[in-house]
């Protein structure tokens, strides 16, 4: 008997294309994700990832194979795994035409929350969206809609929460916060199976990494794990020059907090004076990682955070 | 009891949104309540029925509105469908029936709401029905039924569309079946072909069975094959909606 909060064994899906042609998404997928961690299922678009997620939060039949949330089969005790779940998909799910807090209220109403009033209150306060509690949903900026519709999955305490990309779309400011709020759960005991394509994300975030490609799991293990399947990295000096998102969190973190001395900062990453703005560089990185919480992994000098497309490919 | 529960907080939802877009119910409304001035004002004169025309045309123009109206059901559920509000209700413990309910009681309330619209306009303009309370109630009971029936089709059309305008296209045809059938005009001045498909289409019945409801006559048989028409379409709309959302999962 393991920890196992989760547990996925050989699970098949295939889908019937247009010209009447199935296609194998899934192939024979096993993990194991243990309680209370922060579990990434990475992979490309069509790996599988949302395939996995839907059969794992109940919406979706497997072909074959078996699942288990919780210690409930997810097709046979669907109604035991609903109880204890919340689904994040990869589009948010927020009704448009009620306001924050009546989405927060209409949720908790059909999970039979005690007080909904009450818990939804808190929710918007705790997400920061206290001051627009009372707008239309289809108001909100992307980074609050996707605040909202994860506050949405925390009525009732879920015991795991599936985040199907939670930070597709999003600025880096907002995906910064959805990583905050991610921790903060795991940090209270939910465990979180998050899918992403985002490299960064998963290093960021995940105790454990599985690797999806083509409908099977091809690594599976911690970063530590993950990166020792790679020849033994050498050591190269390279001048590592901020990226522009850790310029932009600067900038923006300097104008918000109004701190003296960096709010006139502007990064002028000219070749020439590279010698000359290493140490304003340096403050502006510590700006940018202290928003990230400090655990910026710099595993190799040449490591370079991923640049992140803003868009992509709807599956 | 917890499908209650749910179906009424589901139910709830969907009322606020027509609350909050009142246009859905005006247009419903609105688009019938033209074609029945235009035909009692500018061609129903040439139209010979018995008794007055605005009176032989009121069941008609009803069950225009009501096909209309389900287009409105067949969107919001497609909505809920494509922006994935529907996916997390089916990762919640909510009973399955109870999403789709909320859509079909939301249907019945908001074509009711067209309904008494459309009768209020018509009184206006002359309508005088002669119908005691009892057959009144038998008007209502059989618009509700049709309701159902045509609802549980946009629910069809709602989960299977691919697009927002597909998913009220279907609508289109059930707006155009009145016109071939006895509620614009008799069916006795059609050629033969098309007599025959407007005697036996269900809406010839159903105008007929309200015709004579409202206006105190005998409903003969019409009654019985109208409400045969309308049980039969809801069963078998009904069966096809889960099938179809089965399919979804």
């Amino acid at each position: 008997m393991t920890d196992a909060v989760i547990q996925v064994t050989d699970l098949q899906k295939s889908f019937t294309g247009k010209k009447g042609a199935r296609t194998a998404v899934l192939k024979g997928v096993y993990f194991e994700v243990r309680r209370g961690e922060i579990f990434a299922l990475l992979g490309s678009n069509g790996a599988g990832k949302t395939t996995t997620v839907r059969i794992l939060s109940t919406v979706l039949k497997a072909d074959g194979g078996s699942a288990q949330v919780c210690g409930y089969d997810v097709a046979r005790q669907a109604d035991k795994v609903r109880e204890r779940i919340s689904l994040t998909g990869q589009f948010a799910a927020v009704d448009g035409m009620l306001t924050g807090r009546e989405n927060l209220l209409l949720i908790a109403r059909l999970r039979g929350v005690a007080d909904p009033a009450n818990l939804a209150d808190g929710l918007l306060e705790r997400f920061g969206l206290a001051g627009a509690a009372h707008r239309r949903a289809d108001t909100y900026s992307g980074g609050m809609t996707r605040r909202l519709d994860i506050a949405m999955s925390l009525v009732g305490s879920p015991t795991v929460l599936f985040l199907d990309e939670p930070t597709t779309g999003l600025d880096p400011e907002a995906r910064l916060a959805v990583w905050q709020t991610a921790r903060e759960l795991a940090d209270g005991g939910t465990t979180i199976l998050l899918t992403t394509q985002y490299l960064e994300e998963a290093e960021q975030l995940a105790q454990r990494i599985a690797i999806l490609h083509d409908g099977r799991i091809i690594a599976n293990g911690t970063l530590g794990e993950l990166e020792e399947l790679l020849p033994p990295a050498k050591e190269e000096y390279v001048i590592r020059r901020p990226t522009l998102e850790e310029v932009f969190l600067a900038i923006i973190n300097a104008q918000q907090g109004g701190v003296a001395g960096q709010g006139g900062t502007v990064w002028q990453g000219g070749a020439a004076e590279q010698g000359g703005t290493t140490r304003q560089s340096d403050a502006i990185r510590q700006d940018a990682t202290a928003r990230q919480d400090g655990a910026t992994m710099q595993s190799s000098a040449t490591r370079q955070n991923s640049a992140y497309p803003d868009r992509r490919a709807v599956l | 009891m917890k499908t209650l529960h749910d179906t009424g907080v589901l139910f709830g939802r969907l009322m606020r949104h027509i609350l909050r877009s009142p246009d859905t119910i005006i247009t419903v409304a609105i688009t019938p309540i033209a074609i029945m001035l235009l035909f009692v004002f500018v061609l129903g004169g040439a139209i010979e029925t018995e008794g007055s025309y605005v009176n032989y045309l009121v069941p008609g123009i009803l069950l225009i509105a009501i096909a209309s109206g389900i287009a409105y059901t067949a969107l919001r559920l497609f909505a809920d469908v494509k922006n994935g509000l529907f996916e997390r209700f089916q990762s919640m413990p909510i009973k399955r029936t109870s999403l789709l309910w909320a859509h079909v009681l939301t249907s019945l309330v908001s074509n009711a709401v067209s309904m008494v619209l459309i009768i209020l306009v018509a009184l206006a303009i002359g309508f005088r029905p002669s119908a005691g309370v009892l057959a009144w109630l038998a008007v209502a009971g059989i618009l509700v039924l049709f309701t159902l029936a045509l609802t549980w089709l946009a629910v069809i059309a709602g989960l299977t569309a691919r697009s927002a305008e597909g998913s009220s296209a279907f609508s289109y045809p059930l707006v155009f079946l009145p016109f071939i059938s006895s509620a614009f005009v008799p069916t006795t001045t059609m050629p033969a072909a098309v007599r025959l498909f407007a005697e036996n289409q269900p809406v010839t019945s159903i105008v007929n069975t309200l015709r004579s409801l409202l206006g105190s006559q005998p409903v003969g048989s019409d009654i019985a094959i109208a409400l045969a028409w309308c049980v039969a379409i809801t069963v078998v709309a009904y069966l096809c909606a889960m099938r179809a959302y089965r399919r979804l999962g």
